[in-house]
C-alpha cells in the first residue's frame, strides 16, 4: 500500500538555527497516528512544512506518491488536507453554517448562495458526528469543544485526505474528548487519515494506532502503538535513561513533608460575580495548598479573587501585614505572584525580550529615578535563565520566539524574581512536555522548601495529590471538603468530589 | 527571525523599506527638482517637517499603547487660537514677559488637559480610541473657531515667533526642538519604566494589569504626551505663519501624523515605539509634499503619493512578521 503522506529527510532552519534536520513522516491512508516530543521538538515545524506555512530547506514531501508542494492555506485544503489547531480559525461571529461552506459555498442558478442546500449539507454532516445544533446560529455561541467539531465538519466536507489535529484536546473536558475521539474513530472508518498531536500520552494509546518521536528537530522513531509502552516513549522523547526517570516518580512534587508555619492568607465566604459562593481557605508558610475540583468550579475564580481581579460580593481576605488586596499591584507589592493558566492571552508581552518578560513584575523595585537599573535587570534576567534553564538564543530574544515550556519558564521567573512569599499557580505544567513538566516541578519543590507558599491549581490529580500538603476542594463555587497529606490518594480526592456531586443531586 | 548582524549588513527592504525610500526621494530630487540642493531648501523642509514630527511622536506613543489619536489637529487648532489671544491682550501688552509665558503656557497647560480627557475616555471609561478621540476631534476645533469667532487672528510679536522662524547654529530652531523631544522620548522609552510599561500595555494589556502595572495611569500618560506635542506644533504653526486660523491650523495633521509613525515602523496593534522612526516617515511626508509641490504638482495629488506610501509602509510591515 502506498502511503498517503510521505515526507523524507526534511530540513529547516531559521536564521541558522536549526530548527528541523533530516526528519521523516509517513502516514498511511485511513491512519490515526500520532506526533510526540517535547516542545521545540520540532513538532509544530513539521506541521508547518507539510501544510505550507513554512518552505522547507531540504527533503521531499510526497502524497499519494506524487510530489507536494504547497504554498498557501487554500492549496492545502485543495490537495485534501486540513488542519484543526488548538486555537481554531474560524468566524466565532458567523453561523456554523457559514464557517462550514466559508470558500465553497453551493451557489443557485443566479450564482447567489444556496442558502437551504448549505444549511442541508451542513445538518447531514454534523449529524454523521453525534451533533445536533442550530446550525443558522453564530458560532461562537457554542462550546469550544462544538466549535472543535465545526471545523473537523469543514474539513470533511472538503472531502480531507488527513485532518490534521494540533493539541485538539488541550481545552476540552472529559466527556467533549469522548465525542472528539469518537468522530475520529469515524474518520478512520471512512478511510481519512488523522495526524494526532498531544501532549496526553494517554490519548494516544486509546485512538492512535502509530506514534513518531521527535527529539531536537529529529525523527528518532516510528513505533505500532500496541508495541509501545509510556515509559519508552518518554524516554525515547527525552533521550534518558529509563530507570533514571522511574526513580524519579511521576511527578517531581512531594507534598505532606513540611511542618506548617504561620497564617499569612486567610479568606473566609468568598462571593464574586465571577461564581464564587462561600469560599474558605487558609495558606501557611512553606506550604502547598491545592485547590481541587472539576472545571468550573471555582478555582480560577478563587485565584483571581484573592490576586484583587475580581471584586468581593462579600466575605473577606486578610493578609497577614493587614493590607487590602483589592488590585494585582496591591498583591504584587505584598509579594503574592500569579502565574495564570493562559499562557498566551495573560502571560507573555509577545514583543517584549525574554529580559523584559522576566523582570515586567518587578519594575517598582528596578526603579532608579524614573530609569531602569539595566545592570540589575540583567543580573536578574542571567539568573534566571540559568537557574531554570530557559532554553533561549539569549536574554535579548523576544519571547514569542521561545517554545511553549520555554515560555512558561520565562514566566514563572517573572514571579520567582519577585522572591513572592505567595505564588498562586494555575495549571502550571499544562500544555508543556514531560521534560519542562519535571523541571517546573522540582523548580517549585525547591522554592517551597526554601519557604515559599503555593496555591495549586491543576487538572492533573495526580499532580495535586502527590504535590499538595493540603487539598481544598471547590465545588459550584464554594469549598466543600479540606483533605490532607501524606495519606492522599488520587481515589480519595475523586471520591470526595463524586461524593459531593451526588449529595448536591439528592438535595 | 533575522540574527541581529545579518539584518546590519544586508539591505532588507522589509527592514530598511524606509530608509530606501528617504535615499531614492533624496536623489530623484537631486537629479530633477530645481534648486533642491540649498540651504534655503533645508530651511523650508526642515521648518515644515518638525511640525509633523513633534505630532507623529506622540501618536507613536498613543499607538504603541494600541490606541490612536483623532484629535492631534484639533488639539493643535485649539493651542494655535488661544495663544495669539493671551499675547494680544491688555494683560500681555502690559507684562511682555509674563504674558508671553503664558502665551506658550496656558494653551500648552489647555492641551494636556485634552490629553487627559481623551486618555481617561479610553482607559477608566473603556471607550475605543477611535471614537473617544473623535470628540476632540470634532469640538475642540469648533471651540477654537468659537473662541476667535471665527476670524484670522495676524499679529507681529518677534519673540513668539521665534518658535517658528528662530535659528540656532544657522539651522530652524524647531529642527533642534524635534532633536531635543526625540532623544528625551527615545529614552523614556527605552530606559524609563513608564516607557516599558507602555510597551507591556500596548502587547499585551491583560498580562501587563497582572503584573501589577497600572494600566489606566499608563494610557492617560501616553495620550498626554501626546496632546502636549500637539499643543505645541500648534504653537509653532501659528508663529511661522504670524497669523492663526483655527479653522486652518492643523488639519490632516492626525493623518500625517498617523502615516509618519506607521512609515516609521510603529505596529498599528501597538507593542513598539520607534521614535527616531517616526522622524523619518515625517521626513519622508514631507519631501513627498515637497517634490510634487517643487515640480508644479497640484497639492491634491500629494494626498494620493501619501496614501501610496502608506499603503508601501503597512504591505513592509506584514512582510516582514514572516
Amino acid at each position: 500500500m502506498t502511503d498517503l503522506i510521505e515526507m523524507t529527510g526534511i530540513g529547516k532552519k531559521f536564521a541558522g538555527v536549526i530548527a528541523l534536520s533530516d526528519a521523516n513522516l509517513s502516514i498511511r491512508p485511513g491512519e490515526v497516528h500520532a506526533i510526540i516530543g517535547q516542545n521545540g521538538a520540532g513538532k509544530s515545524t513539521l506541521i508547518k512544512v507539510l501544510t505550507g506555512v513554512y518552505r522547507r530547506d531540504a527533503g521531499d514531501v510526497r502524497m499519494a506518491g506524487r510530489d507536494l508542494s504547497i504554498t498557501s492555506a487554500r492549496e492545502a485544503q485543495d490537495a485534501g488536507i486540513a488542519t484543526i489547531y488548538q486555537e481554531l480559525s474560524l468566524v466565532p461571529l458567523r453561523s456554523v453554517t457559514e464557517n462550514v461552506i466559508m470558500g465553497y459555498e453551493p451557489r443557485t442558478r443566479l450564482g447567489l448562495i444556496d442558502w437551504k442546500a448549505a444549511h442541508d449539507r451542513t445538518r447531514q454532516i454534523l449529524t454523521r458526528f453525534g451533533v445536533d445544533i442550530d446550525v443558522t446560529r453564530p458560532l461562537g455561541e457554542y462550546s469550544t469543544a462544538i466549535q472543535q467539531l465545526v471545523a473537523i465538519a469543514r474539513a470533511v466536507s472538503l472531502k480531507a485526505q488527513l485532518v490534521i489535529m494540533d493539541e485538539a484536546t488541550s481545552s476540552l473536558d472529559d466527556q467533549e474528548i469522548e465525542t472528539l475521539f469518537s468522530v475520529v474513530r469515524g474518520l478512520k472508518q471512512d478511510g481519512v487519515a488523522v495526524l494526532y498531536i498531544s501532549h496526553f500520552l494517554d490519548e494516544l494509546y486509546r485512538i492512535c494506532d502509530r506514534v513518531t518521536v521527535m527529539r531536537d528537530g529529529r525523527t528518532v522513531a516510528t513505533h505500532d502503538v500496541a508495541d509501545t509502552t509510556k515509559l519508552g516513549l518518554v524516554t525515547e522523547m527525552l533521550g534518558r535513561d529509563a530507570g533514571e526517570i522511574q526513580a524519579a516518580g511521576l511527578t517531581a512534587l512531594s507534598g505532606g513533608h513540611s511542618d506548617p508555619g504561620p497564617v499569612l492568607l486567610q479568606a473566609t465566604g468568598l462571593r464574586t460575580r465571577t461564581g464564587l459562593r462561600g469560599v474558605d481557605l487558609t495558606i501557611r508558610k512553606g506550604e502547598i495548598l491545592g485547590l481541587g475540583g472539576l472545571l468550573g468550579s471555582g478555582r480560577t475564580e478563587t485565584a483571581r479573587a484573592l490576586f484583587g481581579l475580581d471584586p468581593l460580593v462579600s466575605g473577606q481576605i486578610t493578609h497577614h501585614s493587614g493590607a487590602a488586596l483589592d488590585n494585582p499591584a496591591t498583591a504584587i507589592t505584598q509579594r503574592i505572584g500569579f502565574l495564570t493558566e493562559d499562557r498566551k492571552v495573560d502571560g507573555i508581552i509577545p514583543h517584549l525580550s525574554v529580559r523584559e518578560n522576566i523582570t515586567l513584575a518587578i519594575l517598582p523595585q528596578l526603579r532608579k529615578g524614573g530609569a531602569i537599573d539595566r545592570a540589575r535587570e540583567r543580573e536578574i534576567a542571567d539568573h534566571y535563565i540559568k537557574a531554570l534553564q530557559i532554553k533561549t538564543a539569549g536574554m535579548e530574544q523576544p519571547i514569542r520566539e521561545l517554545s511553549g515550556g520555554n515560555q512558561q519558564k520565562v514566566l514563572l521567573a517573572r514571579w520567582l524574581a519577585l522572591e513572592p512569599e505567595i505564588l498562586i499557580l494555575d495549571e502550571p505544567t499544562r500544555g508543556v512536555d514531560v521534560g519542562a513538566k519535571f523541571e517546573i516541578q522540582s523548580i517549585i519543590r525547591d522554592q517551597v522548601a526554601a519557604g515559599l507558599s503555593v496555591l495549586l491549581i491543576s487538572s492533573e490529580f495526580e499532580e495535586l495529590v502527590e504535590g499538595a500538603d493540603r487539598i481544598v476542594v471547590l465545588q459550584d463555587g464554594r469549598s466543600v471538603r479540606e483533605l490532607h497529606n501524606p495519606g492522599l490518594t488520587q481515589d480519595a480526592l475523586i471520591g470526595v468530589i463524586a461524593q459531593h456531586q451526588n449529595s448536591e443531586v439528592a438535595a | 527571525m533575522n540574527a541581529p548582524d545579518q539584518g546590519r549588513l544586508a539591505l532588507d527592504p522589509a527592514r530598511h523599506g524606509a530608509a530606501i525610500a528617504l535615499a531614492v526621494i533624496v536623489i530623484f530630487n537631486l537629479i530633477v527638482t530645481p534648486n533642491f540642493f540649498q540651504p534655503q531648501t533645508l530651511f523650508v523642509n526642515i521648518s515644515q517637517m518638525a511640525t509633523i514630527a513633534i505630532v507623529a511622536m506622540g501618536m507613536t506613543l498613543v499607538i504603541a499603547t494600541g490606541g490612536i489619536d483623532l484629535s492631534v489637529g484639533a488639539v493643535m487648532a485649539l493651542a494655535g487660537a488661544l495663544a495669539p489671544l493671551i499675547f494680544l491682550s491688555d494683560f500681555a501688552q502690559a507684562n511682555p514677559a509674563l504674558g508671553l509665558i503664558a502665551a506658550i503656557g496656558v494653551p500648552i497647560l489647555i492641551a494636556l488637559c485634552c490629553g487627559v480627557f481623551n486618555g481617561l475616555l479610553v482607559s477608566r471609561f473603556g471607550v475605543q480610541p477611535i471614537v473617544a478621540t473623535l470628540i476632540l476631534f470634532i469640538s475642540g476645533r469648533g471651540l477654537a473657531q468659537v473662541l476667535t469667532n471665527g476670524n484670522l487672528q495676524t499679529f507681529s510679536h518677534p519673540s513668539f515667533s521665534y518658535l517658528g522662524t528662530g535659528r540656532v547654529l544657522g539651522l530652524p530652531f524647531q529642527g533642534w526642538l524635534v532633536l531635543i523631544i526625540a532623544i528625551l522620548l527615545s529614552w523614556v522609552v527605552a530606559r524609563s519604566t513608564f516607557g516599558r510599561q507602555l510597551l507591556a500595555v500596548g502587547g499585551n494589556e491583560r498580562a501587563a494589569r497582572l503584573s501589577g502595572i497600572p494600566v489606566h495611569r499608563v494610557k492617560i500618560g501616553a495620550y498626554v504626551i501626546c496632546a502636549g506635542l500637539a499643543g505645541l506644533a500648534g504653537l509653532i504653526v501659528v508663529a511661522i505663519n504670524s497669523a492663526s486660523d483655527a479653522a486652518r491650523i492643523g488639519n490632516l495633521m492626525e493623518l500625517d501624523a498617523i502615516a509618519a509613525a506607521v512609515v516609521g515602523g510603529t505596529l498599528l496593534q501597538g507593542g513598539r515605539a520607534p521614535i527616531f522612526g517616526a522622524i523619518l516617515g515625517a521626513v519622508i511626508i514631507q519631501l513627498v509634499k515637497y517634490t510634487l509641490l517643487a515640480n508644479g504638482i497640484a497639492d491634491e495629488v500629494a494626498l494620493i503619493a501619501k496614501a501610496a506610501i502608506i499603503i508601501a509602509a503597512v504591505y513592509l510591515q506584514q512582510a516582514r512578521k514572516e
